[in-house]
Protein backbone atom coordinates (compact mmCIF):
# COMPACT_ATOMS: atom_id res chain seq x y z
CA UNK A 1 0.00 0.00 0.00
CA UNK A 2 3.04 2.20 -0.34
CA UNK A 3 1.15 4.62 -2.89
CA UNK A 4 -0.99 5.35 -0.21
CA UNK A 5 1.69 7.02 1.92
CA UNK A 6 1.44 10.31 2.88
CA UNK A 7 4.52 12.79 1.93
CA UNK A 8 6.31 12.72 4.67
CA UNK A 9 6.61 8.71 4.03
CA UNK A 10 3.94 7.78 7.16
CA UNK A 11 1.02 6.08 7.06
CA UNK A 12 -2.22 8.08 5.62
CA UNK A 13 -5.33 7.94 7.18
CA UNK A 14 -7.32 5.61 4.93
CA UNK A 15 -4.57 3.23 4.87
CA UNK A 16 -4.58 2.59 8.42
CA UNK A 17 -8.45 2.17 8.07
CA UNK A 18 -7.80 -0.37 5.00
CA UNK A 19 -5.58 -2.47 7.13
CA UNK A 20 -7.32 -2.63 9.93
CA UNK A 21 -10.46 -3.63 7.77
CA UNK A 22 -8.37 -6.02 6.37
CA UNK A 23 -7.01 -7.44 9.67
CA UNK A 24 -10.80 -7.57 10.90
CA UNK A 25 -11.61 -9.83 7.86
CA UNK A 26 -9.08 -11.92 7.69
CA UNK A 27 -9.85 -12.63 11.99
CA UNK A 28 -13.33 -13.24 12.12
CA UNK A 29 -14.29 -14.43 8.79
CA UNK A 30 -15.23 -17.58 7.98
CA UNK A 31 -13.33 -19.70 5.50
CA UNK A 32 -16.38 -20.62 3.29
CA UNK A 33 -18.11 -16.80 3.55
CA UNK A 34 -14.38 -15.73 2.54
CA UNK A 35 -14.39 -17.51 -0.29
CA UNK A 36 -17.80 -16.93 -1.63
CA UNK A 37 -17.22 -13.20 -1.15
CA UNK A 38 -14.29 -13.57 -3.30
CA UNK A 39 -15.79 -15.47 -5.88
CA UNK A 40 -18.87 -12.98 -5.93
CA UNK A 41 -16.88 -10.41 -6.19
CA UNK A 42 -14.24 -11.13 -9.23
CA UNK A 43 -16.55 -12.80 -11.66
CA UNK A 44 -14.87 -12.76 -15.22
CA UNK A 45 -17.98 -13.09 -17.55
CA UNK A 46 -18.20 -14.80 -21.01
CA UNK A 47 -20.05 -12.92 -23.15
CA UNK A 48 -21.94 -14.84 -25.52
CA UNK A 49 -23.64 -12.02 -27.32
CA UNK A 50 -25.76 -13.20 -30.14
CA UNK A 51 -28.86 -10.17 -30.56
CA UNK A 52 -29.76 -6.94 -29.10
CA UNK A 53 -29.28 -8.14 -25.39
CA UNK A 54 -25.30 -8.22 -26.10
CA UNK A 55 -25.49 -4.21 -27.42
CA UNK A 56 -27.41 -3.62 -23.89
CA UNK A 57 -24.96 -6.05 -22.22
CA UNK A 58 -22.13 -3.96 -23.70
CA UNK A 59 -24.06 -0.89 -22.74
CA UNK A 60 -24.26 -2.64 -19.32
CA UNK A 61 -19.77 -2.78 -19.18
CA UNK A 62 -19.44 0.69 -20.52
CA UNK A 63 -18.50 3.53 -18.19
CA UNK A 64 -21.88 5.20 -17.61
CA UNK A 65 -23.06 1.40 -15.98
CA UNK A 66 -19.47 0.05 -15.67
CA UNK A 67 -19.86 -3.69 -14.83
CA UNK A 68 -15.92 -3.38 -13.22
CA UNK A 69 -17.66 -1.88 -10.36
CA UNK A 70 -19.06 -5.76 -9.43
CA UNK A 71 -15.52 -7.08 -9.89
CA UNK A 72 -16.59 -7.89 -13.63
CA UNK A 73 -13.41 -5.37 -14.76
CA UNK A 74 -12.29 -8.45 -17.31
CA UNK A 75 -14.05 -9.88 -20.02
CA UNK A 76 -12.93 -13.01 -20.33
CA UNK A 77 -13.81 -13.64 -24.47
CA UNK A 78 -12.37 -17.20 -23.87
CA UNK A 79 -14.12 -19.90 -22.14
CA UNK A 80 -10.86 -20.96 -20.14
CA UNK A 81 -10.77 -18.03 -18.07
CA UNK A 82 -14.05 -17.11 -17.43
CA UNK A 83 -16.61 -17.44 -14.51
CA UNK A 84 -20.21 -16.58 -16.02
CA UNK A 85 -21.54 -16.98 -19.02
CA UNK A 86 -23.61 -14.68 -20.05
CA UNK A 87 -25.72 -15.60 -22.94
CA UNK A 88 -27.07 -12.12 -24.35
CA UNK A 89 -29.70 -12.75 -27.01
CA UNK A 90 -31.98 -15.72 -29.16
CA UNK A 91 -30.04 -19.01 -29.77
CA UNK A 92 -30.88 -20.56 -32.27
CA UNK A 93 -30.47 -24.43 -32.87
CA UNK A 94 -27.25 -23.90 -34.81
CA UNK A 95 -25.53 -22.23 -32.69
CA UNK A 96 -26.55 -24.99 -29.38
CA UNK A 97 -23.51 -26.93 -30.28
CA UNK A 98 -21.08 -23.87 -29.76
CA UNK A 99 -22.86 -22.74 -26.34
CA UNK A 100 -22.48 -26.16 -24.72
CA UNK A 101 -19.03 -26.59 -26.23
CA UNK A 102 -18.29 -23.19 -24.03
CA UNK A 103 -20.03 -24.37 -21.37
CA UNK A 104 -17.97 -27.57 -21.09
CA UNK A 105 -15.28 -25.87 -21.76
CA UNK A 106 -15.39 -22.95 -18.92
CA UNK A 107 -13.63 -24.25 -15.64
CA UNK A 108 -15.19 -24.65 -12.35
CA UNK A 109 -16.48 -22.68 -10.65
CA UNK A 110 -19.11 -21.60 -12.92
CA UNK A 111 -22.62 -19.85 -13.76
CA UNK A 112 -24.51 -19.20 -16.30
CA UNK A 113 -26.83 -15.62 -16.68
CA UNK A 114 -29.80 -16.27 -18.90
CA UNK A 115 -30.05 -12.81 -20.67
CA UNK A 116 -33.29 -11.47 -22.40
CA UNK A 117 -36.72 -13.03 -23.44
CA UNK A 118 -35.04 -15.32 -25.42
CA UNK A 119 -32.14 -16.21 -23.89
CA UNK A 120 -34.81 -17.17 -21.26
CA UNK A 121 -37.91 -19.16 -23.25
CA UNK A 122 -37.21 -18.14 -26.50
CA UNK A 123 -39.04 -15.12 -26.62
CA UNK A 124 -41.10 -13.84 -29.51
CA UNK A 125 -39.26 -16.62 -31.85
CA UNK A 126 -41.50 -19.68 -31.59
CA UNK A 127 -40.01 -21.19 -34.64
CA UNK A 128 -38.08 -23.69 -36.29
CA UNK A 129 -34.85 -22.33 -35.88
CA UNK A 130 -34.46 -21.17 -32.15
CA UNK A 131 -33.89 -22.82 -29.31
CA UNK A 132 -36.69 -21.84 -26.35
CA UNK A 133 -35.10 -21.29 -23.40
CA UNK A 134 -31.38 -22.20 -23.14
CA UNK A 135 -31.77 -24.07 -20.14
CA UNK A 136 -32.77 -26.76 -22.72
CA UNK A 137 -28.87 -26.66 -23.18
CA UNK A 138 -26.84 -25.62 -20.39
CA UNK A 139 -28.46 -24.99 -16.46
CA UNK A 140 -29.33 -21.62 -15.87
CA UNK A 141 -28.52 -19.73 -12.63
CA UNK A 142 -30.42 -16.21 -12.83
CA UNK A 143 -32.65 -15.76 -15.92
CA UNK A 144 -32.81 -11.53 -16.31
CA UNK A 145 -36.26 -10.87 -18.46
CA UNK A 146 -36.39 -7.91 -20.73
CA UNK A 147 -36.49 -7.33 -24.26
CA UNK A 148 -34.16 -6.30 -23.90
CA UNK A 149 -33.21 -5.61 -20.23
CA UNK A 150 -32.27 -2.48 -19.12
CA UNK A 151 -28.68 -2.27 -18.08
CA UNK A 152 -30.32 -1.78 -14.14
CA UNK A 153 -31.66 -5.25 -14.46
CA UNK A 154 -28.63 -6.80 -15.95
CA UNK A 155 -26.39 -5.37 -13.17
CA UNK A 156 -29.60 -6.74 -10.42
CA UNK A 157 -29.50 -10.31 -12.03
CA UNK A 158 -25.64 -10.13 -11.45
CA UNK A 159 -26.25 -8.80 -7.60
CA UNK A 160 -28.75 -12.05 -7.53
CA UNK A 161 -25.89 -14.15 -8.89
CA UNK A 162 -23.68 -12.55 -6.22
CA UNK A 163 -26.03 -13.62 -3.39
CA UNK A 164 -26.78 -16.97 -5.01
CA UNK A 165 -22.87 -17.06 -4.86
CA UNK A 166 -22.44 -15.71 -1.47
CA UNK A 167 -24.96 -18.39 -0.17
CA UNK A 168 -23.28 -21.43 -1.63
CA UNK A 169 -21.75 -24.11 0.85
CA UNK A 170 -17.99 -24.76 -0.13
CA UNK A 171 -17.97 -27.86 0.94
CA UNK A 172 -20.68 -28.96 -0.85
CA UNK A 173 -18.53 -30.92 -3.82
CA UNK A 174 -21.62 -31.77 -5.77
CA UNK A 175 -21.81 -28.11 -6.74
CA UNK A 176 -19.15 -28.31 -8.40
CA UNK A 177 -19.82 -31.31 -10.66
CA UNK A 178 -19.54 -31.14 -14.57
CA UNK A 179 -23.44 -31.41 -15.86
CA UNK A 180 -22.51 -32.94 -18.79
CA UNK A 181 -25.09 -34.41 -21.50
CA UNK A 182 -26.45 -37.73 -20.94
CA UNK A 183 -26.69 -41.06 -23.32
CA UNK A 184 -29.38 -39.83 -25.43
CA UNK A 185 -26.84 -36.39 -25.65
CA UNK A 186 -29.66 -34.07 -23.99
CA UNK A 187 -29.52 -32.41 -20.69
CA UNK A 188 -33.22 -32.84 -19.76
CA UNK A 189 -35.26 -35.79 -20.43
CA UNK A 190 -37.19 -35.13 -23.41
CA UNK A 191 -40.34 -34.95 -22.05
CA UNK A 192 -39.30 -32.15 -19.99
CA UNK A 193 -38.18 -30.33 -22.72
CA UNK A 194 -40.67 -30.78 -25.11
CA UNK A 195 -42.78 -29.01 -21.94
CA UNK A 196 -40.78 -25.88 -20.99
CA UNK A 197 -40.58 -25.83 -24.47
CA UNK A 198 -44.73 -25.37 -25.01
CA UNK A 199 -45.94 -22.07 -26.31
CA UNK A 200 -47.25 -19.77 -23.94
CA UNK A 201 -49.28 -16.00 -24.06
CA UNK A 202 -49.59 -14.75 -27.66
CA UNK A 203 -47.78 -17.26 -29.39
CA UNK A 204 -50.59 -20.09 -28.21
CA UNK A 205 -52.59 -18.16 -31.35
CA UNK A 206 -49.36 -18.59 -34.25
CA UNK A 207 -50.38 -21.89 -35.88
CA UNK A 208 -50.59 -20.04 -39.68
CA UNK A 209 -49.38 -23.46 -41.22
CA UNK A 210 -49.79 -27.07 -41.39
CA UNK B 1 -42.27 0.41 -68.88
CA UNK B 2 -39.04 -0.60 -69.35
CA UNK B 3 -38.03 -1.09 -73.08
CA UNK B 4 -36.23 -4.21 -72.33
CA UNK B 5 -39.75 -5.46 -72.10
CA UNK B 6 -40.20 -4.61 -75.52
CA UNK B 7 -36.91 -5.74 -76.77
CA UNK B 8 -37.50 -9.51 -75.25
CA UNK B 9 -40.62 -10.29 -76.05
CA UNK B 10 -39.55 -9.04 -79.98
CA UNK B 11 -36.61 -11.41 -79.47
CA UNK B 12 -37.95 -14.10 -77.58
CA UNK B 13 -41.54 -14.33 -78.81
CA UNK B 14 -43.83 -16.63 -77.08
CA UNK B 15 -41.20 -17.50 -74.72
CA UNK B 16 -41.92 -14.49 -72.56
CA UNK B 17 -45.28 -14.69 -70.81
CA UNK B 18 -47.00 -11.91 -68.98
CA UNK B 19 -45.36 -8.56 -68.86
CA UNK B 20 -46.94 -6.42 -66.11
CA UNK B 21 -46.10 -2.48 -65.21
CA UNK B 22 -46.47 -1.94 -61.54
CA UNK B 23 -45.72 0.91 -59.89
CA UNK B 24 -43.02 1.88 -62.05
CA UNK B 25 -41.44 -1.61 -61.71
CA UNK B 26 -41.32 -4.00 -65.15
CA UNK B 27 -41.60 -7.64 -64.16
CA UNK B 28 -41.54 -10.11 -67.19
CA UNK B 29 -42.60 -13.88 -67.04
CA UNK B 30 -40.24 -16.08 -68.95
CA UNK B 31 -41.11 -19.59 -69.20
CA UNK B 32 -38.51 -22.04 -67.26
CA UNK B 33 -36.85 -23.35 -70.75
CA UNK B 34 -35.83 -20.01 -71.95
CA UNK B 35 -34.83 -18.17 -68.84
CA UNK B 36 -31.04 -18.25 -69.36
CA UNK B 37 -31.26 -17.33 -72.58
CA UNK B 38 -33.26 -14.31 -71.40
CA UNK B 39 -30.81 -13.44 -68.45
CA UNK B 40 -27.80 -14.46 -70.81
CA UNK B 41 -29.21 -11.79 -73.41
CA UNK B 42 -29.99 -9.13 -70.75
CA UNK B 43 -26.72 -9.18 -69.43
CA UNK B 44 -24.32 -9.33 -72.62
CA UNK B 45 -26.45 -7.61 -75.82
CA UNK B 46 -25.39 -4.13 -75.99
CA UNK B 47 -28.61 -1.22 -75.21
CA UNK B 48 -29.31 -3.88 -72.88
CA UNK B 49 -26.18 -4.37 -69.92
CA UNK B 50 -28.26 -5.70 -67.25
CA UNK B 51 -24.40 -5.99 -65.57
CA UNK B 52 -25.93 -5.75 -61.46
CA UNK B 53 -28.45 -9.18 -60.05
CA UNK B 54 -29.48 -7.32 -57.34
CA UNK B 55 -31.31 -10.49 -55.69
CA UNK B 56 -32.22 -14.08 -56.62
CA UNK B 57 -35.45 -14.98 -54.92
CA UNK B 58 -38.30 -16.94 -54.97
CA UNK B 59 -41.82 -16.73 -53.88
CA UNK B 60 -44.50 -19.40 -52.76
CA UNK B 61 -48.01 -17.82 -52.54
CA UNK B 62 -50.29 -18.81 -50.30
CA UNK B 63 -53.60 -19.85 -52.68
CA UNK B 64 -51.58 -23.42 -53.36
CA UNK B 65 -53.17 -23.71 -56.55
CA UNK B 66 -50.80 -20.66 -57.83
CA UNK B 67 -47.40 -21.62 -59.06
CA UNK B 68 -44.22 -20.88 -56.92
CA UNK B 69 -42.27 -17.98 -58.90
CA UNK B 70 -38.21 -18.07 -59.18
CA UNK B 71 -37.73 -14.06 -59.55
CA UNK B 72 -34.50 -12.41 -60.19
CA UNK B 73 -33.99 -9.02 -59.63
CA UNK B 74 -31.55 -7.01 -62.44
CA UNK B 75 -30.01 -3.77 -62.46
CA UNK B 76 -28.48 -2.21 -65.38
CA UNK B 77 -26.19 0.99 -63.78
CA UNK B 78 -25.48 2.17 -67.42
CA UNK B 79 -29.37 2.92 -68.30
CA UNK B 80 -30.23 3.43 -64.81
CA UNK B 81 -33.37 0.43 -65.22
CA UNK B 82 -34.61 -2.00 -63.19
CA UNK B 83 -36.68 -5.21 -64.13
CA UNK B 84 -37.56 -8.22 -62.39
CA UNK B 85 -37.71 -11.53 -64.00
CA UNK B 86 -39.82 -14.00 -63.03
CA UNK B 87 -40.31 -17.69 -63.88
CA UNK B 88 -43.28 -19.86 -63.02
CA UNK B 89 -42.81 -23.02 -61.32
CA UNK B 90 -45.49 -26.11 -60.32
CA UNK B 91 -45.11 -26.84 -56.76
CA UNK B 92 -45.83 -30.66 -57.00
CA UNK B 93 -42.97 -31.12 -60.03
CA UNK B 94 -39.56 -30.59 -60.16
CA UNK B 95 -38.45 -27.59 -58.54
CA UNK B 96 -35.34 -26.63 -60.70
CA UNK B 97 -34.03 -23.55 -63.13
CA UNK B 98 -30.42 -23.04 -64.55
CA UNK B 99 -28.19 -21.24 -62.03
CA UNK B 100 -26.67 -18.08 -63.40
CA UNK B 101 -23.54 -17.95 -61.24
CA UNK B 102 -21.41 -18.18 -64.49
CA UNK B 103 -23.25 -14.99 -65.36
CA UNK B 104 -23.09 -13.02 -62.25
CA UNK B 105 -20.64 -14.69 -59.47
CA UNK B 106 -23.50 -12.74 -56.94
CA UNK B 107 -25.41 -15.32 -57.54
CA UNK B 108 -23.67 -18.10 -55.60
CA UNK B 109 -25.11 -17.34 -52.33
CA UNK B 110 -28.39 -15.93 -53.39
CA UNK B 111 -29.15 -19.11 -55.02
CA UNK B 112 -27.94 -21.36 -52.11
CA UNK B 113 -30.16 -19.31 -49.94
CA UNK B 114 -33.17 -20.06 -52.40
CA UNK B 115 -32.48 -23.49 -52.48
CA UNK B 116 -32.15 -24.17 -48.08
CA UNK B 117 -35.34 -22.23 -48.20
CA UNK B 118 -37.71 -23.30 -50.99
CA UNK B 119 -36.06 -25.93 -52.07
CA UNK B 120 -35.36 -25.09 -55.51
CA UNK B 121 -32.22 -26.43 -57.30
CA UNK B 122 -30.10 -24.36 -59.30
CA UNK B 123 -28.70 -26.53 -62.41
CA UNK B 124 -25.22 -25.71 -62.84
CA UNK B 125 -24.60 -24.44 -59.99
CA UNK B 126 -20.77 -24.99 -58.62
CA UNK B 127 -21.60 -25.78 -54.63
CA UNK B 128 -25.19 -26.01 -54.13
CA UNK B 129 -25.81 -26.46 -50.89
CA UNK B 130 -27.69 -24.94 -47.77
CA UNK B 131 -26.38 -21.66 -46.25
CA UNK B 132 -28.48 -20.82 -43.39
CA UNK B 133 -29.63 -24.21 -41.98
CA UNK B 134 -27.06 -26.47 -41.39
CA UNK B 135 -25.78 -29.25 -44.13
CA UNK B 136 -27.58 -32.01 -42.14
CA UNK B 137 -30.77 -30.10 -41.12
CA UNK B 138 -33.32 -32.68 -42.00
CA UNK B 139 -36.81 -30.98 -41.96
CA UNK B 140 -37.41 -30.05 -45.17
CA UNK B 141 -37.13 -26.52 -46.65
CA UNK B 142 -38.38 -23.69 -43.66
CA UNK B 143 -40.44 -20.91 -46.46
CA UNK B 144 -42.29 -23.43 -48.04
CA UNK B 145 -45.81 -22.91 -47.04
CA UNK B 146 -46.75 -26.55 -46.18
CA UNK B 147 -43.60 -26.63 -43.74
CA UNK B 148 -45.05 -26.07 -40.00
CA UNK B 149 -44.00 -22.98 -38.41
CA UNK B 150 -42.20 -25.01 -35.15
CA UNK B 151 -40.20 -26.91 -37.57
CA UNK B 152 -41.73 -30.75 -38.03
CA UNK B 153 -39.65 -32.99 -35.41
CA UNK B 154 -40.58 -32.38 -31.45
CA UNK B 155 -38.65 -29.80 -29.90
CA UNK B 156 -36.85 -32.33 -27.88
CA UNK B 157 -36.24 -33.82 -31.30
CA UNK B 158 -34.84 -30.67 -32.56
CA UNK B 159 -32.65 -30.31 -29.33
CA UNK B 160 -31.20 -33.70 -29.67
CA UNK B 161 -29.83 -33.41 -33.55
CA UNK B 162 -29.09 -29.70 -32.81
CA UNK B 163 -27.10 -31.00 -29.65
CA UNK B 164 -25.24 -34.05 -31.37
CA UNK B 165 -24.37 -32.46 -34.39
CA UNK B 166 -20.42 -31.59 -34.30
CA UNK B 167 -20.41 -27.67 -34.95
CA UNK B 168 -17.35 -28.08 -37.36
CA UNK B 169 -19.21 -30.32 -39.13
CA UNK B 170 -21.82 -27.30 -40.15
CA UNK B 171 -18.86 -25.37 -42.37
CA UNK B 172 -17.26 -26.38 -45.45
CA UNK B 173 -13.10 -26.70 -45.76
CA UNK B 174 -12.47 -23.15 -46.37
CA UNK B 175 -14.55 -22.13 -43.65
CA UNK B 176 -12.83 -24.44 -40.91
CA UNK B 177 -10.65 -27.05 -40.27
CA UNK B 178 -13.63 -29.98 -40.63
CA UNK B 179 -10.99 -32.72 -40.88
CA UNK B 180 -12.17 -33.32 -37.46
CA UNK B 181 -15.63 -34.07 -38.36
CA UNK B 182 -14.49 -35.31 -41.78
CA UNK B 183 -16.58 -38.60 -40.90
CA UNK B 184 -19.88 -37.01 -39.75
CA UNK B 185 -20.38 -34.87 -42.50
CA UNK B 186 -22.98 -36.08 -45.16
CA UNK B 187 -22.25 -38.46 -48.01
CA UNK B 188 -21.98 -36.65 -50.69
CA UNK B 189 -20.10 -33.62 -49.13
CA UNK B 190 -17.91 -36.27 -48.56
CA UNK B 191 -17.73 -36.96 -52.14
CA UNK B 192 -17.11 -33.71 -53.41
CA UNK B 193 -14.65 -33.12 -50.58
CA UNK B 194 -13.08 -36.70 -52.38
CA UNK B 195 -13.01 -35.32 -55.99
CA UNK B 196 -11.03 -32.68 -54.73
CA UNK B 197 -13.46 -29.67 -55.54
CA UNK B 198 -12.64 -28.10 -52.55
CA UNK B 199 -9.29 -27.75 -50.63
CA UNK B 200 -7.80 -31.31 -49.39
CA UNK B 201 -8.49 -32.25 -45.76
CA UNK B 202 -5.65 -33.22 -43.51
CA UNK B 203 -4.71 -36.77 -43.48
CA UNK B 204 -7.58 -37.84 -45.53
CA UNK B 205 -7.91 -41.35 -46.53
Amino acid sequence: MKHLQTVDGSDSWLTTKAQSLFEWVIKTARLDKAVNLSRANSLWPMPFGTACCAIEFMATAASRFDLARFGMERQAFSPRQSDVLICAGRLPFKLAPVIRRIYDQMPQPKWVISMGACASTGGIFDNYAMVQGIDTVVPVDVYVPGCPPRPEGLLYGILMLHKKIKGEDLFDSSLRDEQLLNDKGLRLPPEQIDEISEPFGNSVHQFRSA
Amino acid sequence: MNPSANALQATFGNAIGRVIDARGETIVYVSPAKVRDVLVWLKGTAGQDYNYLVDVTAVEYRDRERPLEVVWNLRSLASRQDLRIKVELDPRGELAVPSVVDLWAGANWLEREVYDMFGVTFTGHPDLRRILMWETYAEGYPLRKDFPLRGRFSRSEQVRQALNVNPEGHYSMEELAIADAYDELPRDMRDRLARGERDKIPNSE
